[in-house]
């Protein structure tokens, strides 16, 4: 059993358990607790992040443009500005005497050569302590080079990881309504929270285009600023990671009256449900028989391929630990669908809703965390005798260490997830990381003996 | 060796303010990895959460191993009210949770920004009962906005040896005649490489940092809160009673090393020599180790020696003239280009996002056996790179360093051929073995071979023989 930390001790919960569910979160993460979560600037950093056409450059010492350089897989099918790392750089001369001169000499240079679109200026921690005016400077660039330049204020110490979203959904907000909306369909929709990892915005972009639904813009995935410009004359916000992209959506509907729906792309059941979400939004009638049969099409295709997949991983347990919990509810079902049991499950995000929802769809015993840590999430490993582990980078070595699988769901992953196709690669990948070979040597399953085998 | 740098003074380059695509990472990360090379320690950062999520990230992806750094999770009212609770809130978890025999707290920009005197802190948290029982404290300040992640790395060296040495004179912790080694910012693999060396020397060493099994351990079934390995405690405090520190690495001749301290403070004789990579660095250090421990080298390695310079005449027509830019950690650079400028292979330009001041003489310190001059920048990032190749027509065949230079190999269509820290895109780079005639031995191949491969791809006939 593992050792949780008394100021934690309510934001872990056992399905099944007397007591009654009430699980904390979102709260600030307990100081010393080694928790998986980055910072405010993380969070703008990455909802930011696939806007190609833009110049991101970050305003602070050079670690947090060093660990963030080319960090997403995030794909772009033109400009690949966003790939490339830009920082002020700031050294002890400059914190002393205040930042705002580097900042403008540097966007200044940046923008004269690459051209970009708009600017995104992140504030990083000191920026907000030595008290630059980035919006005085923002301005000023603006005015001069005749772009967007937006600061975004995402002080890493000004909250949590959300409040990053919001300051992106912020500085967004300034660019969305100040394009041409004319040659815009009735049937549109802005794609909001999928960020085109391993080119997924494509396959979902395929799908509307398939179902007769115009794309007005992807907020952020493959994004274009002009795209973004227009977003405001789009028909509807179609909403997946909606931890980052909520604000956004119900600023949008207060502002420009465009209502918003959930959707999820990850797993067979909440793609199709998404996809006939929108056209039933519509009310269209030839749309939702297109949707039908395209979605009818899709599933010939993979079902037989999932059911293969399936015949071996059958019983298999899983474990769960990612950002957003919205993600975890597709993950269970998807789980689900390849005959796999989800024994654990935690978010570094998730609020009390999401975790209600995760309860109601988990089978008993089920570990639910929130803002887990290392210590923590090993134990569970450990006590539910996981097969395979599905997180991010920083999971993975946890799971390793002990010889257990592990998938990567998170924003470096290379395999495209999402879709119908993305459900076939992520059996594919679940099958090739639990039925692999390597585990029979590892001390979990053998032991430390060199005993010959016969 | 000459002392004159036989470099000529940089060229004016375009005088940009920002850096762009950067070939450095920040103070607190060296330090985060020499508190992970105490024995039972846990490095803990004083700051925001985001810092210690993102340099965990940032060698996870190098060394594929658990890097488990704590904090003390700054939020806006700690930032104004000050990080004195968060920080003891912060020790006490982690000394509970890990069970630690130390902690070794890093600051961060923020902390010291707003001018936290962690020092003061950790006195007072001394005094308490929790603090009192609790785990070793040392502490480093590492403001990220002056110099890269191997000043934090030096800095954190030298900090834990001056807040530890001399605490414990028992007889226990003494052992004759032993030497301290400061080896710098190497790989894992290397570290099991210097302690295999000493005991075959015969010289009992305090090797530290120590992460050669802390990140790079075996498969395990249980999981363990603090990997096994790394300097004991014990070991830090006798620094003071060696006979003799041997630092490497050429550029530290300005700064004030852990050497440095313990000569001045302790009389300890400090030897410092440059990273050996290659025959000549190599050289140095066998003959340091023979000077100190007053034995000859062992048969093995003079086996190595011999086999090395065998290689490097089976592949020298592979070689000569090829032209090399090199980049990366500063000593890193000076071994990697004393290295490539024995085998014949012409370093076009040495290139580092470090600026100790001292790259350009020690690079001319190592070089003084090849015809005309080194190029040597420091300071730079990668697209500065990129404009200098492009400006100056430098034509590499290859490039090498780490692998955020990945993306300009690509652009040159040369290979990069990956060495030091960070290696992101592929697996291994904690087992890269770069020092000493065996580590010389293993780039050699690696660089031969990787031309080769180019030579062979990119011909019409493809040739069976080479």
């Amino acid at each position: 059993m593992a050792d949780i930390l008394r100021e934690r001790e309510r934001q872990v919960y056992r399905k099944g358990q007397q007591q009654a569910f009430q699980l904390d979160c979102e709260k600030q993460s307990v100081a010393g607790s080694v928790s998986q979560r980055a910072c405010v600037f993380c969070g703008s950093r990455v909802v930011l992040y696939p806007i190609a056409d833009a110049l991101h450059i970050v305003h602070g010492p050079i670690g947090c443009a060093s660990y963030t350089w080319d960090i997403r897989g995030a794909l772009s099918s033109g400009p690949e500005l966003h790939r490339l790392s830009f920082s002020t750089d700031l050294q002890e001369m400059n914190v002393i005497q205040g930042g705002e001169k580097k900042l403008y000499a540097a966007l200044c240079e940046l923008i004269d050569a690459h051209s970009p679109k708009a600017a995104f200026v992140y504030a990083t921690c000191i920026v907000g302590v030595i008290g630059d005016d980035v919006e005085a400077v923002c301005k000023r660039v603006s005015l001069e080079k005749g772009i967007p330049v937006l600061a975004v204020h995402s002080e890493g110490f000004k909250g949590t990881k959300k409040d990053g979203y919001r300051a992106a959904c912020d500085a967004l907000l300034q660019i969305v309504g100040t394009g041409p909306v004319d040659d815009i369909s009735p049937l549109s929709i802005n794609i909001l929270g999928d960020f085109n990892l391993a080119g997924e915005t494509w396959t979902i972009r395929d799908y509307y285009a398939r179902m007769g639904v115009q794309v007005v813009s992807c907020i952020t995935g493959d994004g274009r600023i002009d795209d973004i410009r227009r977003a405001h004359g789009a028909a509807l916000n179609v909403v997946q990671c909606s931890g980052s992209m909520t604000y956004l959506a119900k600023s949008m509907r207060e502002k420009y009256g465009i209502p918003f729906i959930r959707v999820s792309y990850f797993g067979v059941e909440d793609m199709s449900k998404s996809l006939y979400d929108v056209a039933k939004h519509f009310k269209d009638k030839e749309m939702l028989a297109r949707t039908q049969g395209m979605v009818r099409e899709e599933l010939q295709r993979i079902m037989p391929l999932i059911a293969d997949y399936r015949r071996v991983l059958e019983g298999k347990r899983a474990a769960i630990y990612v950002g957003g919990a919205f993600k975890a509810f597709s993950l269970v079902s998807a789980l689900r669908l390849l005959g796999m049991k989800t024994v654990m499950v935690g978010s570094q995000t998730g609020n009390r809703d999401d975790y209600e929802q995760l309860r109601e769809l988990c089978d008993e015993g089920t570990i639910i965390a929130d803002d887990s840590n290392p210590l923590e999430l090993s134990s569970f490993l450990e006590e539910k005798d996981v097969d395979v582990f599905i997180g991010g980078v920083k999971e993975r070595p946890i799971a390793y260490k002990l010889g257990i699988g592990f998938c990567d769901h998170n924003h470096e992953r290379k395999e495209a997830l999402a879709g119908f196709e993305g459900m076939v690669n992520f059996a594919r990948e679940v099958h090739s990381s639990v039925m692999s070979p390597v585990w029979q040597l590892t001390p979990r399953k053998r032991g430390n003996s060199l005993e010959v085998v016969k | 060796m000459s002392s004159q740098p036989r470099v000529p003074k940089s060229a004016p380059r375009p005088n940009w303010v920002s850096t762009r695509n950067p070939c450095k990472a920040c103070a607190p990360l060296g330090a985060t990895l020499v508190m992970r090379g105490i024995a039972g320690a846990v490095p803990f950062l004083h700051g925001s959460q985001g810092c210690a999520t993102y340099m965990r990230r940032y060698i996870i992806s190098h060394f594929r191993e658990p890097m488990d750094i704590a904090t003390s999770g700054f939020s806006e009212a700690t930032t104004i009210f000050g990080g004195e609770s968060n920080l003891r809130q912060g020790l006490g978890n982690v000394t509970s949770q890990y069970h630690p025999t130390l902690i070794g707290i890093a600051t961060t920009c923020l902390t010291e920004t707003i001018g936290e005197d962690v020092q003061g802190m950790l006195r007072e948290y001394r005094g308490t009962t929790a603090g009192a029982e609790g785990p070793t404290l040392v502490h480093v300040s590492t403001p990220s906005y002056s110099g890269t992640h191997i000043d934090g790395f030096h800095d954190a060296v030298r900090a834990v040896v001056e807040q530890l040495a001399g605490a414990d004179t028992s007889p226990s912790a003494y052992v004759n005649g032993f030497l301290n080694l400061f080896p710098g910012m190497v790989s894992s693999e290397d570290l099991r490489f210097l302690k295999e060396v000493a005991a075959a020397f015969s010289v009992p060493i305090t090797l530290f940092p120590d992460y050669s099994e802390t990140l790079d351990g075996p498969s395990m079934e249980k999981y363990q809160k603090i990997p096994e390995g790394g300097t004991t405690i014990a070991a830090l405090r006798s620094t003071p009673s060696a006979k003799a520190s041997i630092e490497f690495g050429r550029t530290l001749r300005t700064k004030k090393t852990a050497a440095s301290f313990l000569q001045e403070r302790f009389e300890v004789p400090a030897k410092r020599i440059g990273m050996p990579i290659g025959v000549y660095e190599s050289d140095v250090f066998f003959a340091t180790m023979e000077k100190l421990s007053g034995n000859k080298t062992p048969d093995k390695y003079r086996m190595e020696r011999g086999r090395l310079v065998d290689a490097y005449v089976d592949g020298h027509k592979y070689l000569f003239g090829k032209r090399a830019i090199v980049f990366g950690d500063e000593d890193m650079v000076v071994g990697l280009t004393s290295f490539l400028a024995e085998i014949g292979v012409v370093p076009v330009l040495c290139a580092s996002g470090g600026k100790s001041g001292a790259m350009a003489r020690s690079i001319a310190e190592v070089t003084t056996h090849v015809r005309g001059t080194v190029a040597v920048r420091d300071g730079v990032d990668f697209m500065t790179i990129a404009e200098e190749t492009a400006l100056k027509e430098l034509k590499p065949d290859f490039v090498i360093g780490s692998s955020k230079g990945a993306k300009l190999a690509r652009e040159l269509g040369v290979p990069l051929i990956r060495v030091g820290f960070p290696i992101h895109d592929r697996i291994g780079g904690q087992r890269i073995l770069h020092l000493g005639y065996r580590g010389a031995q293993q780039l050699f191949d690696l660089v031969v071979n990787t031309l080769l491969e180019v030579k062979q791809d990119s011909s019409s006939i493809g040739y069976s023989y080479l």
